[in-house]
C-alpha cells in the first residue's frame, strides 16, 4: 500500500484527497472487520433465524413421529396467555435490577480501593478475581449447600454471632429465595464488574488527580468531577453487558431451585419447555420474545449513551 | 514491551506447568475410580458364545452406558468380557450424569435417525417415549424376560411391543435409627404415616435438647422427578391411586389430598422446612450425618451408611415405607433398561449382547460388584447377593412397586411429571392440597389428550 | 509534594480545619482504619467461600455434613486430592479445557483487537451498526441456540462440493460457539480503549512511513495492553467455566471440559444420586488455583495503565 502520509496540503486539494484517504480507510476498516463479521454470521445468523422459523412451527424435540407443520402465530398465542411466562418476565426483572445496581456499588468500591496503591495490592487484584474464577455450577452446588439449613455454614455462623435467631431456610423459603441466588450471582459476578470498571480507572492519568490535590479539591471532589465523568465509557459497557447476562440468567437458578414454578427465569421457562416439555416450537417463540426484550433494554441504553455523548 | 510480553509468556507457561507438574505427580497413582468393597468378582463367561461368534463375529456396535464411575467401569468389564467371547466388538460410552442431558442426547440421536447408537441405557420411565424408535425386543428375548419382575417387565411393554429389556431396579425404602427406636421405647418401625410421624416428633424432641439439627423425617421434596416418585408412594400408600389410572387422570382425590396435607404439617415440624429443596444427596446427607431418625431413599444410601467412619454404621437398619390406614405399603420403581434402537445396523447382534447383560450371570455380577438392584427375583434371593446387599431382606424385596404414569404418557411424561411435581412442591411449601390438586388434575387430561 | 510549595500554599491560600486534620498523623490513621476494613472484608465477602471449599477438599466424606460444623476438619486428609489428581479422565479434562480456553482468547483478541481498530480509529459510515450487530449476539439465551447449533455441528451440505463438516465431539464445536459469548465484549471494550487513546497518535507514526498494520502492532496494540489482558484473562475464565455447551456437544469422555468433567464425578457408592463433594471441591481447588497463580503473575500487566510518557511521546 502507498505512503497515506503526506504533510498538511492546501484547502483546496485537502477535500479531494481527505475523500480518496476516506475511501481507502473505509475499505481498509471493512476489511479488517471481515473476520469479526465472518464469525457472527456464522454462529449468530444461522441459529437466529432458525429459531425465528421454528417458532411459526409446532416442532417437538423427539421429532420424526409427529410431522413438524407450520402453525403460524399460535405459539406467541399460547406464550402470551401463559401466566407462568408473564411471571416468569418479572421475576426475570426483578433479579436484573437488584444484581446490576449491586454489583455495580460493590464492583465500583473494589475497583476504586484495589487503584489505589499500597502494600499487597497486588494480592488484592488476585484475590478479588476468585469467585469469578471458579466455575458457576461448582460455585451454585457450593452456595446451595452453605445455606441450608440444617448443615449450612451461613446459618451456623449466623446463629453464632447471634445475627440470626434461629436457621433459615433461605432458599426453600419463597420469601428469600430470590434474596438467595440474588446474593450469590453477586457474589460470583461482581469481580466482572470490578475488574472492567478498574481497567477503566486505569486509563485515567494520574497528573489529573495531582493537579487537582495542587488545587485542593477534596477526594470526594475529585471523585465527582474526575473519576466519574472519565469512567462513564466503561461503566456503560460494563452495565449493558452485565444487564443482558443478568437477563439470560439460567445456571445459578437451575441447580438452586430445580424446575419449581416460582422461581423460572425466562430462560429456564425456555428450557423446560425445550427440552422438559419437548416442544421446540413454543420454545423457540419464547426465545423470540425475550430477544425483543432484552433488545428492548440495549435500545434503552443505546439512546442513553447518544445522549450522553452529546 | 519486551519485558511485557515476556511476563505475559512467563505466567501463562507458570500455570500450565503447575497444572501438569500437579498431574505428573499424581500419575504414578495412577488407580481406576474406586469399587465397592463385597467382592469382586470375575464377569461372568457368555453362554453360547461359539455360535453367536460364527453368526456375528466381528460386527461393532455402540452402546450407551452408565455415567462415568463406577457404572462406567462395569460396562467395561462386561463389554470386554462380551468381546473376548464373542468377537462382536462393543464400544462403550457413558451418557452424561445428568439425567435431562442423557434422555436429550438420546432424543438427538433417534429424532436424527443416526445409526451412530446400536443399545442404549434408558431410565424406567423414557420407554413410552421412545417406543416408536426401538425394536421390539419379544420375538427374541420374550423367554428371558419372563425371568424379570413382571411389574417392570409391563412398565417396558409399550402397545404390546416389548420395547426394552429389564436391566437394575431400584425401589423407594424407609431408613430408620435402630438404636434411637430402642432409646425411646419402640420395639418395631412404624406400620403407617400416622405411626411415623408420632415416633418422629418424640424422637426429635429427645434429641433436639442436645442437637438441635435433629430431624424426625427427612426425604426427598424438591421441585424434580424425585418428588413425583415420593408422592406417588404416599398416595398410592394411602389407596390414593396412581395419580392417572387407566388412562385418566385421577390425582384429585380425598385420601391423596388428606396425606399429602398431613405430609405438608410436618414440614417445619419433624420435617426440615428446607426439605422442599432436597434430593436424594440432601436426604443421605442429613441421615448418615445421625441428624435424622427416618428416610426415605433409594437402596444406594444403605451401602454409603455402612462403610467404615460412617456415624450411623451399624446403627440403622431399612423396612418398607409405611402406608395409610386404608393401604399398603408400596415403592416406586426406579432403575434402568436395555432398549435397542431401530436405526441400528447390527441389530441381531446388538440383541445379543442385550441378551447377555440382562441375564441372571450379569445380574448377579451387577449386584454384587455395584449394589444394584437385581431385576429378576431369584438373583436378588441368591445369598451372595442377599450379603453384599442387605436391604434385600424378603419383606423388603418383595414390596408392591408401582411405576410411575409414563405409559399412558409416551412423549409427554416429562411435562406431565413436571406438572405433578411443581404442584406438589407448592402444596409442601404451604399451600393445601384442595387448592392444587383439582388444576393438577385437568391439566394432566389435557397432556392425555394430546397425541 | 515538596514542602516549598506547601509553604508557598500555606501563605497563598488558608488551609480548612478538615485538610489540616486529615494530614495530621492522627488523621492518616484514623483514615486508614476505615480503608483496611474494607481491604478486610472485601478480602472475607471474596475468599469465604474458597476458604470452605479448601476445609472440605481436605474433609473425610463421613465428616463433611456432620453437625456441628467443623470449620478445622478434626482428621484433615489427602485422599480427595489424590483421587482427583490420579483420575486420568480430570487429568485430560484440564488439558482439554486449557487448549479450548486457550484457543478461545488468542482467537478472540486477535480478531477482536483488529476489529476494534477498524472501530475505533477509523471514520466511516456504518461503525454504530457494527458495533450493536456484535452486541446482538449476546442477547440470545444459550439455551435457545443449541438446537440451531447442534444441528449446524452435526454437520450439513452448503451448496456445490462445500459441506459444513462435522464439528460434534470435537473441541472446535466449544471454540466456535464460545466466540458467541467472548466476541461481543472483547469487542467493545477493545474499541473503548482504541477510542481513548489520543486522535493524533497514528500522525507522527504515519509521517514515518508505517503501513496501518504496522501503526496497529507497533504503535495501538501495546499502548491497549490492559485492555488486552483484562479481556483475554474474562474471556479465557469465561470459556473455561462454560458448562451448557459443553455438556451438549462433547460426548466422549475423554474430552470432556472441566465444568463437565467435575459434574460427572460419582462417589464411593457409584450411584449418580451421590455428588462426591469431597472430590468436588478438591477439583475446585485444583482448578482455581492456577488461575490464582496466572492473575498473581500477570497481575502488574492487567493494570498498567496509560502512563504519561506515552501521551507526552
Amino acid at each position: 500500500m502507498s505512503s497515506v502520509a503526506t504533510p498538511a496540503p492546501a484547502p483546496r486539494r485537502r477535500r479531494r484527497r481527505r475523500t480518496k484517504l476516506q475511501r481507502r480507510q473505509t475499505r481498509l476498516a471493512w476489511l479488517l472487520l471481515i473476520p469479526a463479521l465472518a464469525v457472527v454470521a456464522l454462529v449468530a445468523i444461522y441459529p437466529l433465524g432458525k429459531t425465528v422459523y421454528q417458532s411459526f412451527t409446532n416442532q417437538q424435540f423427539l421429532a420424526g413421529i409427529t410431522p413438524t407443520k407450520w402453525v403460524g402465530l399460535d405459539n406467541y398465542h399460547q406464550i402470551w396467555h401463559d401466566p407462568a411466562w408473564k411471571h416468569a418476565i418479572i421475576l426475570t426483572l426483578k433479579f436484573t435490577v437488584i444484581t446490576v445496581s449491586f454489583e455495580f456499588v460493590l464492583g465500583l468500591i473494589i475497583a476504586l480501593v484495589v487503584n489505589s496503591s499500597f502494600k499487597g495490592r497486588g494480592v488484592m487484584r488476585a484475590v478479588m478475581l476468585v469467585p469469578w474464577a471458579i466455575p458457576t455450577v461448582v460455585a451454585a452446588q457450593m452456595w446451595k449447600w452453605m445455606l441450608d439449613d440444617t448443615f449450612g455454614v451461613v446459618n451456623d455462623l449466623g446463629v453464632r454471632a447471634h445475627v440470626l435467631s434461629h436457621s433459615h431456610a433461605w432458599i426453600s423459603d419463597p420469601s428469600t429465595s430470590l434474596g438467595a441466588v440474588a446474593a450469590v450471582d453477586i457474589w460470583k459476578t461482581t469481580p466482572f464488574v470490578a475488574l472492567l470498571l478498574l481497567a477503566g480507572l486505569q486509563v485515567i492519568p494520574t497528573d489529573l488527580y495531582e493537579a487537582a490535590d495542587v488545587d485542593g479539591a477534596s477526594k470526594l471532589q475529585q471523585f465527582w468531577r474526575i473519576t466519574l465523568p472519565l469512567l462513564k465509557p466503561a461503566i456503560l459497557v460494563t452495565l449493558i453487558f452485565r444487564t443482558l447476562d443478568a437477563l439470560r440468567v439460567f445456571d445459578v437458578f437451575y441447580v438452586f431451585f430445580g424446575n419449581r414454578l416460582d422461581t423460572q427465569t425466562m430462560a429456564i421457562y425456555i428450557q423446560s419447555t425445550i427440552i422438559g416439555d419437548g416442544n421446540v416450537g413454543l420454545g423457540a417463540a419464547a426465545s423470540v420474545f425475550m430477544f425483543l426484550i432484552i433488545a428492548l433494554f440495549v435500545v434503552i441504553y443505546v439512546t442513553f449513551m447518544r445522549v450522553n455523548e452529546e | 514491551m519486551k519485558h511485557r510480553r515476556l511476563l505475559v509468556l512467563a505466567g501463562v507457561v507458570g500455570a500450565v506447568a503447575l497444572v501438569t507438574s500437579l498431574s505428573v505427580a499424581a500419575a504414578s497413582s495412577d488407580k481406576p475410580a474406586r469399587t465397592h468393597q463385597a467382592g469382586a468378582i470375575a464377569a461372568p463367561k457368555v453362554p453360547n458364545a461359539a455360535a453367536i461368534k460364527k453368526k456375528y463375529g466381528g460386527q461393532k456396535i455402540t452402546f450407551v452406558g452408565d455415567s462415568v464411575g463406577n457404572g462406567h467401569v462395569r460396562d467395561l468389564a462386561l463389554a470386554k468380557r462380551f468381546t473376548k467371547d464373542t468377537g462382536i466388538k462393543v464400544s462403550v460410552t457413558p451418557h452424561p450424569a445428568a439425567s435431562d442431558a442423557a434422555y436429550s442426547q438420546l432424543a438427538r440421536a433417534f429424532s436424527s435417525k443416526s445409526s451412530s447408537i446400536d443399545v442404549a441405557m434408558i431410565d424406567v420411565v423414557w420407554p413410552g417415549a421412545f417406543a416408536p424408535y426401538l425394536v421390539d425386543l419379544k420375538p427374541k428375548l420374550g423367554k428371558q424376560s419372563k425371568l424379570h419382575a413382571a411389574g417392570i417387565v409391563q412398565n417396558d411393554t409399550i402397545g404390546g411391543k416389548l420395547v426394552a429389556m429389564p436391566w437394575f431396579g431400584d425401589y423407594g425404602i424407609l431408613y430408620y435409627r435402630t438404636d434411637l427406636l430402642k432409646k425411646y421405647g419402640y420395639s418395631a418401625p412404624p406400620k403407617t404415616w400416622g405411626d411415623l410421624f408420632k415416633m418422629a416428633k418424640k424422637i426429635q424432641d429427645g434429641e433436639q435438647k442436645s442437637n438441635p439439627n435433629f430431624a424426625g423425617f427427612v426425604f426427598q421434596g424438591n421441585s424434580y422427578e424425585g418428588l413425583t416418585c415420593n408422592a406417588l408412594e404416599w398416595i398410592a400408600s394411602a389407596g390414593g391411586g396412581h395419580m392417572i389410572d387407566n388412562g385418566k387422570a385421577t390425582i384429585n382425590n380425598a385420601k391423596a389430598a388428606t396425606i399429602l396435607d398431613a405430609i405438608r404439617a410436618q414440614v417445619g415440624k419433624t420435617t426440615p422446612r428446607g426439605v422442599t429443596s432436597y434430593q436424594e444427596d440432601q436426604t443421605e446427607h442429613a441421615f448418615d450425618a445421625g441428624d435424622a431418625a427416618f428416610a426415605r431413599n433409594w437402596p444406594y444410601q444403605y451401602g454409603i451408611g455402612a462403610t467404615a467412619g460412617s456415624k450411623v454404621k451399624g446403627k440403622f437398619s431399612v423396612t418398607t415405607l409405611p402406608h395409610g390406614a386404608a393401604g399398603k405399603p408400596v415403592g416406586t420403581v426406579g432403575g434402568w433398561q436395555l432398549a435397542v434402537s431401530k436405526y441400528s445396523k447390527h441389530k441381531d447382534a446388538t440383541i445379543e449382547f442385550v441378551r447377555y447383560m440382562t441375564s441372571p450371570a450379569v445380574e448377579k455380577f451387577d449386584a454384587i460388584t455395584n449394589s444394584n438392584v437385581p431385576t429378576i427375583p431369584s438373583v436378588a434371593k441368591d445369598k451372595a447377593v442377599v450379603k453384599a446387599n442387605p436391604y434385600l431382606k424378603p419383606a423388603i424385596a418383595s414390596v408392591a412397586r408401582v411405576t410411575r404414569p409414563a405409559k399412558f404418557l409416551k412423549t409427554h411424561y416429562n411435562e406431565a411429571s413436571k406438572v405433578i411435581y411443581q404442584g406438589i412442591n407448592q402444596i409442601l411449601n404451604g399451600t393445601p392440597a384442595k387448592n392444587i390438586l383439582p388444576g393438577v388434575q385437568s391439566k394432566l387430561n389435557q397432556i392425555l389428550k394430546q397425541k | 509534594m515538596s514542602t516549598a510549595s506547601e509553604t508557598a500554599r500555606s501563605v497563598s491560600r488558608p488551609v480548612s480545619r478538615t485538610v489540616r486534620l486529615r494530614r495530621s498523623p492522627v488523621g492518616r490513621f484514623l483514615w486508614k482504619v476505615p480503608f483496611w476494613t474494607l481491604i478486610a472484608l472485601i478480602f472475607i465477602y471474596a475468599l469465604f467461600p474458597f476458604y470452605w471449599a479448601l476445609r472440605s477438599a481436605f474433609t473425610p466424606d463421613p465428616a463433611l455434613f456432620e453437625t456441628p460444623i467443623q470449620y478445622i476438619p478434626h482428621h484433615p486428609t489427602l485422599q480427595h486430592f489424590r483421587d482427583v489428581l490420579s483420575s486420568d479422565f480430570f487429568r485430560r479434562a484440564l488439558l482439554n479445557s486449557t487448549i479450548v480456553a486457550g484457543s478461545v482468547t488468542l482467537i478472540s483478541l486477535t480478531i477482536g483487537s483488529v476489529a476494534a481498530y477498524a472501530l475505533g480509529r477509523f471514520r466511516f459510515r456504518g461503525k454504530s451498526p457494527v458495533l450493536y450487530l456484535m452486541l446482538s449476539m449476546t442477547i440470545f439465551p444459550q439455551i435457545a441456540i443449541l438446537g440451531a447449533l447442534y444441528t449446524m455441528f452435526s454437520g450439513f451440505h452448503i451448496v456445490g462440493p462445500i459441506d459444513f463438516p462435522k464439528l460434534y465431539d470435537t473441541e472446535w464445536a466449544l471454540i466456535f460457539s464460545y466466540l458467541i459469548f467472548t466476541l461481543p465484549f472483547t469487542i467493545w471494550v477493545l474499541t473503548g480503549f482504541m477510542r481513548a487513546l489520543p486522535a493524533d497518535l497514528e500522525e507522527a507514526a504515519y509521517v514515518d512511513g508505517a503501513t496501518p498494520l504496522q501503526v496497529f502492532y507497533k504503535v495501538l496494540l501495546p499502548l491497549i495492553a490492559p485492555g488486552l489482558v483484562t479481556t483475554g484473562l474474562l474471556a479465557f475464565i469465561a470459556a473455561w467455566n462454560e458448562y451448557l455447551f459443553a455438556l451438549s456437544f462433547i460426548q466422549s469422555p475423554g474430552k470432556y471440559t472441566v465444568p463437565v468433567a467435575i459434574t460427572s464425578f460419582t462417589g464411593a457408592s457409584g450411584n449418580a444420586f451421590q455428588t462426591p463433594w469431597g472430590q468436588l471441591m478438591a477439583a475446585t481447588v485444583v482448578v482455581t488455583v492456577p488461575l490464582i497463580v496466572a492473575t498473581l503473575l500477570l497481575q502488574k500487566r492487567i493494570l498498567a495503565g496509560l502512563t504519561a510518557g506515552a501521551v507526552k511521546g
